[in-house]
């Protein structure tokens, strides 16, 4: 047998070898000392990130039950960025509070078995080793957000994801089992050539469509996202809100632009009529939140719905701009949670009303959040303006001006909240405003990455252009 | 490096150099330094603009392209053209008068001097875009800073000022996003490849259909700034909230992006859209003459009288970029320098009578000529160039305009015409109000006998603001001459 072809599996491979060794690691420390284990964590998650740069390969595995193209290579990689910076900010907390109940090796394998799903899951060849990726991508989040388990909300919060995530996986199947019966097979390949347009396959694909729009976060199938972001720790909150989602979109786009491309006329309107509630949905109930984590929230629900109008023109343009947009959308809102995360980790505040005066006390901290909201509300000159605008121009090269025209509405909406907690942390001034803190040297890194990722990717034009080549590869 | 990047490098040096600034001394030597330099470009640039015209009659002068975004074609296209230059110089002018009279900033000055500067740097790049996508990222830029700078250092109902003003200029550059789109979408009918280049576009003849159905929302998403009736209530508010440096860059430059826009891409690109609707507009931008005018007699807050001037004043301007002649166009530009410089001289005067007498209502005040004398002077002159007596910029202006408009020969825009030239007598009812009661008279208050004396950074401010009023007013010519040569192209789209 031919090894040098796993290669094309070395994601999968090296992060399986992180897990194991992070097994030996929780055997050999001796239990005062397992703070370092965090250390090691990073190193090296660190050190798979980089191995992820290495030049991609394109291929095929176990008869067709994963691919790879330089597209998911790099999507990969994307999610490895981000679950590094999550790593990097969260590593005080777990320092803090995790370590003590001799819980740290646990939290580190579950977040890397699921991210290990995720990898699954968009390098899925068929419908199988897709929903084997699915459910390992998120029944260890579900532990992950009953990972405090002195808070009942956290529980609470765990329960909720689990029952929720199992509901849409049963949908997600029994979709996936029309589909298998209408066209005879559960490879994409011969899927996209067997596949008609009568009834059950709409209702397969409906079913599905459904399923995969609760990891999204897609209105109306979002119901658990505030609840399950209030009560789980902020890392996992950013966790699903950022990695979980942009891995699910993705391997949404895949299938839409390829095996389920004979039915766009069908998707097409879907996509049209959830991205309209999606963004209205998302954006006014997030008028109204005090508390950060569900403001972000309902925050990153409007933004699922932004992205969607980048599947509508079903071409290399529209996988480009959802790709970049996502990736900018890592940074961005990895920066936000980062800072809800610094703040709540040194006092224990999540209000919106107790960051103000915030600017006078952290400026640092601030003009970090104040660049993470811009960019969400997508304010030039940083990245997520130009995400945004890309998303724009691939519905409208399609003609869907209304679209366009209902989505830069939401736009302004969205802009008046972001605006909200600009408003609490530099035009306010408040008696009991946060006092001055030093946050410890990887939540700096953390934020100082995000930071800058956030100045620069939009600015920056050759990554846009990279990924448009790319985009062409999954055609 | 070319000329016109040094527009937006300058105040990007500026703003790293502030950064570093550790008191208001430090940042407030730094910004004026910043601008100083500013101006001496915009000063260098009107000369080598006059040279170059000489030898080159391209439509756009010292132009420099580089690709941007290759997959979207977007550029980072820039160039000059006679109306740019003058207003790139009225932006260095009011920059630089808005550092002086923000001289005493002791509420976190090195974050009002970078919101300031950030701020100039979007109005900069605006006024040299060529590509649309860059003027449209140049636009926003511009109008974010204003929520800082009025939610921070504003005084009233700062933040809903602020957040009010924010919502509805980014609302309308969301609207506005969609009518850019729309060009871009149809810029290829002509065979050749999709475009952001507004000269490019300009050459295309998009369809009667589509130039029907985008007309409106680039007009509405640029005349937003340019406080269009009924879409103007941003203005008055935010005027009124902003810090003194803010409403002047505000009113004196910021709100002239609208009628730019207007008639740089909307009119210019899509000119039989122009046409079709142009008369919903005319009756528009004429109520906002008529009705700003009045809303100023009845005001007594001194920067609310100011802004509802300011909406009549540049209903005005879009009123003569409608009505589709040469002789109108350049009194609309002219305008909007005129009202620029004036604007920001008001609010100059506005701040400091604010600063000693601590009120800005004009019942309150009286017989401040007594004084302050110096301030009230000034005040009566930038009043008559405002109510447009000969030999001050707006009569040139507004003589301008009125002869354009007369031009037009059918019946609606007769009636429209001669309404909106009873504009000129209200401006003066509202003038003059104001300099009665607040100037002359007896003085109302035992403690403004002793208001402090008018500093010399004050002065340098004002005298900034007052040449160019006079300038123009005096010798109008090689000004006219500059922004007439470019209105060419604009009038051939139309034929």
């Amino acid at each position: 047998m031919d090894f040098s072809s796993f290669l094309l599996m070395r994601h999968e491979i090296i992060l399986l070898a992180v897990i194991l060794l992070l097994v030996v690691a929780e055997v050999s420390i001796s239990s005062n000392k397992k703070s370092s284990v965090v250390h090691l964590a990073i190193f090296l998650f660190g050190i798979h990130t980089i191995a992820g740069f290495f030049k991609p390969d394109y291929g095929s595995l176990f008869g067709g039950m994963f691919h790879t193209n330089a597209l998911i290579h790099f999507f990969k990689n994307v999610l490895n960025i981000g679950v590094l910076i999550l790593l990097l900010q969260s590593a005080d907390w777990i320092e803090e509070k995790i370590i003590q109940q001799q819980r740290g090796t646990e939290f580190f394998m579950l977040l890397f078995s699921s991210l290990l799903g995720m990898y699954f899951m968009i390098s899925a060849g068929d419908f199988l080793m897709f929903y084997l990726g699915l459910e390992l991508s998120m029944l260890p989040v579900a532990a992950l957000a009953a990972y405090e388990t002195t808070k009942r909300i956290s529980s609470e919060s765990g329960i909720k994801l689990i029952l929720s995530a199992a509901l849409a996986s049963g949908v997600t199947l029994f979709g996936v089992s029309m589909l298998y019966a209408t066209s005879g097979s559960i490879y994409f390949a011969d899927i996209v050539e067997a596949i008609s347009s009568d009834n059950l396959t709409i209702l397969g694909f409906v079913l599905f469509f459904a399923g995969l729009g609760f990891k999204i976060s897609l209105v109306p199938f979002h119901l658990w996202t505030a609840d399950v972001y209030e009560g789980a720790p902020i890392s996992i909150a950013s966790y699903l809100s950022v990695i979980s989602k942009g891995a699910a979109v993705f391997i949404l786009m895949i299938l839409l632009f390829t095996v389920l491309k004979p039915l766009m006329f069908i998707w097409e309107n879907m996509v049209y009529i959830l991205a309209v509630i999606t963004m209205f949905i998302g954006n006014l109930f997030a008028l109204r939140q005090q508390n950060m984590k569900r403001f972000l929230a309902f925050s990153s629900i409007a933004q699922a719905g932004f992205i969607l109008l980048g599947l509508i023109p079903g071409n290399a343009l529209g996988t480009a701009t959802v790709v970049y947009f996502v990736l900018i959308y890592v940074f961005s809102n990895l920066a936000a949670f980062g800072v809800v995360q610094a703040i709540s980790l040194h006092t224990g505040k999540e209000q919106m009303k107790d960051y103000e005066g915030l600017y006078r006390t952290n400026p640092n901290l601030s003009l970090v959040m104040m660049l993470a909201l811009f960019s969400l509300a997508g304010i030039p000159p940083v990245a997520g303006f130009f995400g945004k605008f890309f998303l724009f121009t691939a519905a409208a090269s399609k003609g869907y001006y209304l679209l366009v025209f209902l989505a830069v509405v939401n736009v302004t909406i969205s802009l008046y909240y972001y605006l909200l907690v600009v408003r609490a942390m530099f035009l306010r001034q408040s008696e009991t405003a946060i006092p001055y803190f030093k946050s410890k040297i990887y939540m700096k890194l953390g934020l100082l990455i995000t930071a800058l990722g956030i100045l620069v990717l939009g600015l920056y034009s050759p990554l846009y252009d990279f990924i448009h080549e790319l985009s062409n590869s999954i055609f | 490096m070319d000329i016109l990047s040094l527009f937006i490098i300058v105040p990007v040096v500026t703003i790293l150099f502030l950064v570093f600034a550790k008191s208001l001394k430090q940042a407030r030597m730094v910004a004026m330094v910043g601008s100083l330099v500013q101006l001496g470009m915009a000063i260098n640039l009107v000369f080598a603009y006059l040279k170059e015209r000489t030898v080159n009659d391209s439509i756009m002068v010292f132009t420099k392209d580089v690709v941007w975004f290759e997959p979207f074609n977007i550029h980072y296209n820039i160039g000059v053209d006679g109306i740019s230059v003058a207003l790139l110089l009225l932006t260095a002018i009011v920059v630089l008068a808005g550092v002086f009279i923000s001289w005493k900033m002791y509420d976190l000055p090195k974050e009002f001097f970078i919101s300031l500067i950030v701020l100039s740097i979007g109005v900069y790049g605006f006024f040299i875009s060529i590509d649309l996508f860059t003027m449209f990222v140049f636009f926003e830029i511009a109008v974010i800073p204003m929520y800082l700078l009025i939610g921070i250092w504003g005084s009233g109902p700062r933040e809903y000022s602020a957040m009010k003003l924010t919502l509805m200029l980014m609302g309308a550059s969301a609207i506005l996003l969609v009518g850019i789109l729309g060009i871009y979408f149809n810029s290829d009918v002509d065979g050749g490849a999709l475009t952001f280049n507004i000269l490019e576009i300009a050459q295309v003849n998009i369809p009667v259909e589509v130039q029907k159905l985008f007309f409106p929302l680039t007009f509405i998403g640029f005349a937003v700034i340019g406080a269009l009736f009924p879409f103007h209530t941003w203005s008055p508010d935010g005027h009124a909230s902003a810090p003194t440096a803010v409403s002047m860059l505000h009113a004196g430059v910021l709100m002239k992006l609208g009628g730019y826009g207007v008639f740089r891409v909307a009119m210019y690109l899509l000119p039989e859209g122009a046409v079709d609707w142009s008369w919903i507009f005319i009756i528009l931008s004429v109520v906002g003459v008529i009705y700003g005018a009045f809303s100023a007699i009845k005001q007594t807050d001194l920067k609310y009288i100011n802004a509802y001037s300011s909406v009549s004043h540049l209903g005005l301007v879009l009123f003569a970029l409608l009505m589709l002649n040469k002789t109108a166009w350049n009194g609309a530009i002219l305008q909007s320098l005129s009202h620029g410089f004036m604007t920001a001289l008001f609010f100059a005067l506005i701040g400091m009578i604010y600063e000693r007498t601590h009120t800005r209502d004009i019942t309150r005040l009286g017989g401040l000529l007594k004084v302050i004398p110096f301030i009230s002077v000034i005040y009566v002159i930038a009043g008559l160039a405002s109510l447009g007596l000969p030999g001050f910029s707006g009569f040139v202006a507004e003589m301008n305009i009125f002869v354009g408009a007369f031009q037009q020969e059918d019946m609606f825009m007769r009636v429209a015409t001669v309404l909106s030239i009873s504009v000129i007598v209200i401006t003066a009812v509202y003038i003059l109000r104001v300099v009665g009661i607040m100037l002359m008279g007896p003085v109302k208050n035992e403690s403004y006998l002793k208001l402090e004396k008018v500093t010399w950074y004050e002065k340098f401010g004002i005298l900034l603001l007052l040449i160019p009023i006079v300038g123009i007013g005096v010798a109008p010519l090689w000004l006219s001459d500059m922004i007439l040569e470019s209105l060419d192209p604009f009038i051939k789209g139309l034929l």
